[in-house]
């Protein structure tokens, strides 16, 4: 049991000693991407390894002082970020990466670190200068980083409490309940944290709301839900670093005078579930939930709920529905939930995100946090970087860097040397960005005025081959089904607007159709409840501004220029080169190809079925598929 | 959904399963959701009669259970087949192809429009939107098993060693 800051920090320093006695720590990557990559495999084999040579440890042998100096420990961290690249293997404390590794690469990895050298070929090479890169920090992927939220993750092994600890952890928790909650909200007001989980709404205005209330019971609630498709950032931090979010929800109890949380985590993430209730029961342990934590007056506890698949749900609203076991409905605000929220009782929501930054401003000082950033949006922001990118994976950059920047030097620009098209951020209710807003910087504001929004962090990087009016489809379709059905225009109008989509992609789509598609946009924003109403036409309208001429592709030429959508793709014969011989005529199971012998052949739209088995039996390439 | 009873099916529910997992959660309205997954992880539906069961045991309507179990993806009122392949059709995985994915399954175990379970109860395929592996994009599950950046053909010949091992995807394994 953990009674005072200085038994915090007798841990942390014995823990770090304990590490740097060891020759070596060597930390895997166990993300999902790297996990499904093979990364369980990796560490296995390494603890084999390191066993066959002498050479395993664990912090807790070294911690009792058992183990000689040449002692080598390995851990699984939470997801380490560059998931291109993975399973990952990092050498600590020179910080090597090893990329790409595989079982049989581990006992040539254990003889480089014998002989204190490196493996060259599972290092990560620049493919611009061919520069071979051993160290984590100078590869440009995470160069251009600043880990705040994410600081632990990848770092340490998520479920020990020690290793959180010694990174500095629980000591912001130390130093909110040395102030009184007015001095912490005070802190977190003047640091503006603004809400990561999309709206960007500061986080101590709406604790001060939640303090001001007189209740005999209030909450908080962490937002896990993370329903964008396309985003896994908090997953991440929930599996990577629990305990900062643990941390932030106490810091926010205290501030607020709550004694219960919830994490309200979605269904889709069982090892987030099973990690958070370890971790729990660990903090538990420790006395840092409990009654009277460390020493003070203040208790907390906190609770994990598993959302059980229902996009609404990541709204606040319809989320209190869900935990108190009902459908997942929102309801109107005012009241809003720091007034009348769980149970009718005061309440918090934050992000994932939002709560694990609040530990560390409690830690290292509003002034610290602000030099980070911009000055409306301080701090970082983190971004899961998918799609059509070479680097593909999870990152973290101050606010107000450039779009160019995250997608060309972080991200290593579009692969298979493709052009850029658009970058899709905000998920569901963002908007697509052209080529000529790469350089709009990532911060609240400047999103909001071309009309995407930060959304959660979903960065997804489209190329050429992407058909943006089948997106913007997709989008809607996604939307329609997730709509609870409670708004007449957002059930009904997102139906409309997406009948018209798909009629657009199936090539029947006409000019009226898009001032229609405006029209009805306009009215859901109007005329719905919540965000997923309210913001369901974005992807829609935004790619209509930035993208008109790929829809009138559509509708006049009945071309989709992408080449994806495959009710407008065509076979023709060229006139020219078919020599007559009837091959595909008679190979056509639709009987869709007709002419003569001898004359070129012709094929009937109406009737073909584009299953390309002409393009296959003709002698002379007279056949092309065109889009 | 006009003919309810169609889909709502009975089942061997064992009563004494049933009283532990309300008794595990308390019988308050709002472990409703905690109890019906509960339900479902064991029978991996979620039976006629066990959520009359529930409702019974909550003070709720029927009416008031089905509606939950209705509106939440993770529940299912039919049973599940023995393998179910999720493929997810989050952004990251479309953009990358996996409706070509998705088609090639439904193809390859005849599937037919609007079924998501096939006849003989061996499969069943889903999409759903974002499993957190982006990176890996288009991504597929079978079982909770992950199998990242999917095609058409890679898919099919996972399917092929199932059918030939089968064993270690079992539910039980
Ligand atoms: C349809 C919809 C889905 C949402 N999904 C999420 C989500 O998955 N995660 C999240 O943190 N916030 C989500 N939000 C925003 C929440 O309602 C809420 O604003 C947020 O959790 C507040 O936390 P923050 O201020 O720390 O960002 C969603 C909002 C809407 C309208
Ligand atoms: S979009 Fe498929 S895993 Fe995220």
């Amino acid at each position: 049991m953990i009674k005072t800051r200085k038994q915090i920090l007798e841990v942390q320093n014995t823990y770090n000693e304990a590490i740097q006695r060891g020759k070596a720590r060597i930390v895997v990557c166990a993300g999902p991407g790297c996990v499904a990559n093979g990364s369980p495999q990796v560490y296995e084999k390494l603890v084999a390894e390191l066993k066959s040579r002498d050479l395993y440890t664990t912090v807790d042998c070294l911690l009792q002082d058992e183990a000689s100096e040449s002692g080598v420990t390995a851990v699984n961290s939470g997801c380490q970020g560059f998931c291109e690249k993975g399973p990952l293997v990092r050498i600590e404390p020179e910080g090597i990466l090893y990329t790409k590794v595989q079982p049989e690469d581990v006992p040539e990895i254990i003889d480089a670190l014998e002989a204190d050298t490196v493996v060259e070929r599972l290092l990560y090479q620049d493919p611009e200068t061919n520069e071979v890169i051993a160290k984590e920090g100078q590869i440009p992927f995470y160069k251009y980083q600043t880990r705040v939220a994410l600081s632990n993750c990848g770092v340490v092994d998520p479920e020990d409490i020690r290793a959180y600890i010694a990174r500095g952890g629980y000591q912001g928790l130390a130093n909110a309940l040395n102030m009184s909650s007015a001095q912490v909200i005070e802190h977190i007001l003047e640091a503006n944290l603004r809400g990561r989980g999309g709206g960007g709404f500061p986080a101590g205005r709406k604790w001060a709301i939640a303090a001001s209330q007189e209740a005999d019971q209030k909450y908080i609630i962490c937002n896990g839900d993370e329903g964008d498709p396309g985003a896994f950032m908090d997953r991440s931090i929930m599996e990577g670093d629990p305990h900062s979010v643990l941390e932030g929800m106490m810091i926010a109890g205290y501030a607020i005078g709550a004694s219960e949380g919830y994490i309200y985590v979605r269904a889709e993430y069982p090892l987030a579930v099973q990690r958070l209730k370890k971790t729990i029961a660990d903090a538990l342990q420790y006395g840092f939930l409990g009654t009277n934590i460390l020493g003070s007056d203040f208790s907390f506890t906190i609770k994990v709920k598993e959302g059980a698949g229902a996009f609404v749900c990541g709204e606040e609203s319809a989320l209190i529905a869900s935990i108190e076991g009902e459908r997942g409905m929102p309801r109107p605000k005012p009241p809003f939930p720091a007034v009348a929220g769980l149970w009718g009782k005061p309440t918090i929501i934050n992000n994932v995100e939002t709560l694990a930054n609040v530990a560390h401003i409690l830690d290292k000082g509003v002034d610290w946090f602000k030099s980070i950033g911009t000055e409306k949006s301080p701090g970082t922001k983190t971004f899961a970087l998918t799609g059509e990118v070479e680097n593909t994976g999870l990152i973290e950059v101050p606010m107000g860097r450039t779009i160019e920047e995250i997608v060309f030097k972080i991200g290593g620009g579009i692969r298979n040397g493709k052009e850029f098209k658009a970058v899709q951020i905000g998920g569901p209710s963002g908007g697509c960005l052209t080529k000529e807003q790469l350089g709009i910087t990532l911060d609240f504001d400047s999103l909001r005025k071309v009309g995407a929004m930060m959304g959660s962090g979903g960065l997804v990087v489209m190329d050429e081959n992407t058909c943006v009016v089948e997106v913007a489809r997709f989008f809607m379709n996604f939307i329609q089904s997730e709509s609870c059905g409670k708004c007449t225009f957002c059930r009904e109008g997102t139906m409309q607007m997406l009948d018209i989509l798909q009629r657009i992609v199936d090539g029947q789509g006409t000019l009226d159709d898009l001032d229609l598609l405006v029209e009805l946009g306009e009215m859901v924003q109007i005329g719905s409840l919540c965000g997923l109403g309210k913001s369901a036409p974005n992807p829609v309208l935004s790619t209509l501004e930035n993208f008109r001429e790929e829809y009138l592709a559509h509708i006049v030429d009945k071309r989709c220029p992408a080449g994806v959508c495959q009710s407008l793709r065509r076979y023709v014969i060229s006139a020219e080169k078919c020599k007559g011989c009837s091959r595909c005529a008679r190979e056509c199971p639709a009987n869709a190809i007709s002419g003569s012998v001898g004359s070129p052949y012709a094929i009937d739209p109406e009737k073909c079925i584009k299953c390309g088995a002409c393009v296959t039996v003709c002698k002379f390439k007279a056949i092309e598929e065109v889009w | 959904m006009n003919n309810t009873d169609q889909i709502v099916q009975d089942a061997d529910v064992e009563l004494s399963f049933l009283s532990s997992v309300v008794k595990e959660n308390g019988n308050q309205p709002a472990a409703l959701i905690p109890i019906l997954q509960m339900i479902q992880e064991k029978y991996r539906y979620l039976p006629k009669n066990a959520m009359e069961f529930v409702a019974d045991a909550l003070g709720l309507s029927p009416a008031t259970v089905y509606g939950v179990a209705t509106f939440y993806a993770q529940f299912s009122l039919e049973p599940k087949g023995k393998y179910v392949i999720k493929v997810c059709d989050g952004t990251a995985c479309h953009v990358r192809g996996s409706s070509a994915v998705y088609d090639a399954i439904c193809k390859r175990v005849e599937l037919v429009d609007g079924k998501s379970t096939t006849k003989d109860g061996t499969y069943t395929v889903e999409t759903v939107s974002c499993l957190g592996a982006c990176v890996l994009a288009p991504v597929v599950t079978i079982n909770d098993k992950v199998y990242g950046e999917m095609t058409p053909e890679a898919i099919n010949i996972i399917l092929d060693t199932l059918e030939k091992e089968g064993t270690n995807h079992d539910q039980n394994a």
